[in-house]
């Protein structure tokens, strides 16, 4: 359907106002063509009439020519040839009919421009009875006639026979060709336009008019977006480009009525110029809203891309950082064997400059081979995917040898094709050292987990040796004691008569003695009474030594025991030149203790005492610790005195600082040993100040009472 | 032996060695005492029975029978308890001291014991039991030098 712009918003609004303005533009106009398509126009809005042509005759090629339709295809159009000589032809029997002829079927088995509808033909002719000058086709809207249609058909009847007459054929066969013009833009779905060049709009195609035009029951929206689209499509031809005959493209952004939303054209258009008309200018519309959509996603993905390729260029450098710094030589190698990639450690190996020489060349070129080998082993072993083993490498640069453990694994493309061999070859130089430096320490260690053995076993021997060793020295320190003890009875028996005999002679049991005898006798008396003092004191040493020396615990007073121990000494003491003196006090406390080995010891301190003082005097102070509850008892003189040095030894067994064999003072040598030992025994001590030439003090210490020990 | 000795104390000297013995015996003797001699146990029990003495030395390392063994059985007997018994002994130990006392011992001299010594011991014993007896002998005084 085809009309001019201006029409379009004059249709009027009624049915009978709008009959009545059909009415007075057949009356006014002078075009048939024109008359026709208004009519049928008229006709399709009011009957609901679905399919319409208006076909004329034309005299001169004795042909029927359609000039208007309405909800016909273009290809029906153009199709449809009817010769009015053919008179057996339906449509050419209709036309000479008087009345109107109905086509009941939906099919037929002639050409009609309405096809597939039962539809009625109305043949077009003056009231004066004169053969038809054309024909109306109106799809039917049932067997009898629609009224409107009738009366639109009496009204082109009567155009027809006014305008027709005065028509030249030609004119005729224009409007034929304009209408299959119109037919083919409208077909076209681009939105074509033909304006004035101020961009007022002559002709639009349907595609055009939904854009700029709109209908008279249009909402509001509508309405504006169409003055909007108007107001920009003249904007667009305004502009320098539409002045130029050459045609002119550029971007034309309109709304969509109905949607709202944008849409993106690419307006073309071109000046054309026309003897009647003057200068117009024809316009196409092209949708590139997709288009531009497209562009858009385009320009996304190559943005995308773009990203990736620098991800992935980011991703290369990261790799070649990564493989770089690793410390391992890696390579990558493709399926012929050519290294496609390799780190900087493997660029020492495989790759050296022409510069370093003949030599690391030919060292290269042995690494190269040995690898092509190693990294076949994994090309040919099908099914395994990765190949590990040992490689003999030299350092190009030193000739080294360089014994390697290569890893060779495959990388295989989606499709299961080899495409790389990437290896990672690791210096067993080291590993080697270590594994011989394991093993020589593993030898050390064994030797000596051996010695450790060996060394164990020995002290464990010799621990059982010398337990042994203990028992047989305890058994035989036993023995011994036994037989000091036994030894000092056999000893007594005989000195027992020796000292009884040689008293008996001495007190005359015999009979009188001489001097001489006398003399005698009483050295057979005094030795044999050293004899006998030894005896004892070997006795007394043995049983302590051996623990059986055993304790007789009582309480009784310090002061009372020195003056015993002073009146038993009275004869020694009498036969000396010297003062002796006890300095008690009356207030010390009753000492509990071993009576008879304190007063052993302190016999033996005083006679020492006054043995070894030739001149000057002794004198004995007891008194009482109150701190350490203990009792002390000490024996000074003003004799020889003993040596600092020698102050230990006095204390030893068979020790007398003088050891020539005429020793000056007699005794056994034992005494002072048995002291310390018998006062350890009842939990004290002997201690010893001295000079030599100044005297000597030893000092008796003891508990007060016996401590448990 | 001169009248003067016959009513002087007799002493039996138990006594295995014989130099000890008779040196004991010699001295006591020189001492004015009476002595009789038994060299074991069994000697000292009968020689007590028969010859009753005053005082009986014992050494109590004898063959035989010990000198403890028989001190025990003088002391079971009726006869022979009331006679004082001191006991010679070579080791001077508390034990052995002990062992002699409670085997009925009245008195221990250790050896090696002088003759004087022994005398004035035997002297001290007699003399404690003065009072005790009927039949009182006077102990003779120790010889004088």
């Amino acid at each position: 359907m085809l009309r001019s712009a201006s029409q379009a918003v004059q249709l009027p609004a009624g049915d009978i106002e709008s009959k009545l303005a059909l009415a007075e533009f057949l009356l006014t106009n002078v075009d048939f063509q024109a008359s026709a398509r208004r009519a049928i126009d008229w006709l399709a809005s009011h009957t609901g009439v679905e399919q319409i042509v208006v076909a004329v005759e034309d005299a001169t090629a004795n042909q029927l020519l359609l000039v208007a339709e309405h909800g016909v295809s273009s290809a029906a159009i153009v199709d449809f040839s009817l010769s009015r000589d053919d008179g057996a032809h339906p449509l050419v029997q209709a036309m000479a009919s008087a009345e109107p002829t109905f086509f009941p079927r939906r099919a037929h088995s002639f050409r009609t421009p309405i096809d597939n509808v039962p539809f009625h033909v109305i043949p077009l002719r003056s009231d004066d009875g004169s053969p038809a000058h054309g024909m109306l086709l109106t799809s039917a809207t049932g067997a009898d006639l629609h009224p409107e249609v009738a009366w639109v058909a009496r009204m082109l009847s009567r155009q027809g026979e006014r305008l027709l007459s005065r028509q030249t054929v030609a004119e005729t066969r224009v409007g034929q060709e304009r209408m299959l013009l119109y037919s083919i833009i409208n077909a076209v779905t681009d939105p074509i336009l033909l304006t004035d060049v101020e961009g007022k709009l002559i002709i639009a195609n349907n595609h055009a008019e939904k854009l700029f035009a709109a209908p008279e029951d249009a909402s509001e929206g509508w309405r504006r977006a169409v003055a909007l689209n108007n107001m920009l499509f003249s904007a667009a031809l305004s502009t320098s480009a539409v002045a130029q005959l050459e045609p002119a493209r550029r971007e034309l952004l309109l709304v969509d009525p109905l949607e709202g939303s944008d849409l993106l054209f690419e307006l073309l258009s071109s000046r054309a110029k026309d003897e009647w008309q003057g200068t117009y200018v024809v316009s196409i519309l092209r949708n590139v809203t997709d288009l531009a959509r497209a562009k858009e996603e385009i320009e996304e993905s190559y943005r995308t891309l773009r990203l990736a390729q620098a991800d992935v260029r980011d991703e290369r450098h990261r790799l070649d950082l990564i493989i770089d710094s690793v410390a391992d030589p890696i390579l990558v190698t493709d399926q012929e064997g050519d290294i496609v990639l390799l780190n900087e450690p493997a660029e020492r190996l495989f790759n050296v400059p022409p510069s370093a020489g003949e030599p690391a060349q030919r060292h290269v070129r042995a690494n190269g081979a040995h690898l092509t080998s190693f990294v076949s082993n994994v090309l040919t072993r099908t099914g395994e995917q990765r190949y590990r083993g040992e490689i003999q490498l030299s350092d190009p640069l030193t000739g080294r040898a360089l014994p390697v453990e290569g890893v060779a694994g495959t990388i295989l493309s989606e499709q299961g094709e080899l495409m790389w061999v990437v290896t990672i070859l690791h210096d067993l130089t080291e590993a080697i050292e270590k594994a011989k430096l394991y093993e020589r320490l593993k030898q050390g260690s064994e030797e000596l987990e051996r010695k450790v053995q060996e060394a164990t076993a020995d002290i464990a021997e010799q621990n059982e040796l010398l337990r042994r060793q203990h028992i047989a020295l305890e058994q035989a320190s036993a023995l011994k004691s036994q037989f000091l003890a036994n030894m000092s009875h056999e000893f007594r028996t005989p000195l027992n008569a020796i000292l009884g005999y040689t008293h008996m002679l001495l007190n005359g049991v015999t009979g009188a003695v001489t001097e001489s005898q006398r003399k005698s006798l009483t050295r057979i008396d005094s030795n044999s009474r050293h004899l006998l003092a030894l005896i004892n004191d070997i006795l007394d040493i043995t049983r302590i030594e051996a623990g059986r020396m055993p304790l007789n615990l009582s309480t009784f007073q310090v002061q009372e025991l020195v003056r015993e121990v002073m009146s038993e000494l009275e004869p020694i003491v009498k036969r000396s030149n010297l003062t002796v003196t006890a300095r008690t006090r009356n207030s010390l406390p009753p000492l509990k203790s071993d009576r008879q080995k304190v007063k052993q010891i302190l016999l033996n301190l005083l006679s020492n005492a006054l043995k070894f003082t030739p001149t000057g005097s002794v004198t004995i102070t007891a008194s009482y610790d109150e701190k350490r509850r203990s009792v002390a008892v000490a024996v000074r003189d003003t004799g020889v005195g003993i040596p600092r040095p020698d102050q230990t030894q006095v204390f030893e067994d068979f020790r007398q600082l003088d050891n020539s064999p005429a020793r000056g003072y007699g005794g056994t040598g034992l005494g002072l040993s048995i002291c310390r030992r018998l006062s350890q025994m009842l939990g004290g001590s002997i201690d010893l100040e001295s000079e030599p030439g100044q005297g000597s003090t030893f000092t008796l210490r003891l508990p007060s009472r016996p401590r448990r020990r | 032996m001169p009248d003067s000795q016959k009513n002087s104390p007799l002493v039996l000297v138990v006594e295995d060695y014989q130099d000890a013995r008779e040196m004991y015996a010699a001295y006591l003797r020189f001492s004015g005492f009476r002595v009789a001699e038994a060299t074991n146990g069994f000697e000292a029990i009968e020689k007590s029975v028969l010859l009753k003495p005053d005082i009986i030395l014992m050494d109590l390392a004898l063959p035989k029978m010990d000198g403890w063994e028989a001190t025990r059985r003088l002391k079971l007997d009726e006869r022979t308890k009331h006679i004082p018994i001191v006991a010679l002994t070579g080791h001077a130990l508390a034990g052995h001291a002990e062992g002699a006392r409670q085997a009925g011992c009245d008195a221990f001299v250790t050896k090696p014991c002088l003759p004087d010594a022994l005398v004035a011991e035997i002297q001290r014993m007699l003399a404690s039991r003065v009072g005790d007896r009927k039949d009182t002998k006077r102990a003779p005084k120790a010889p004088g030098r």
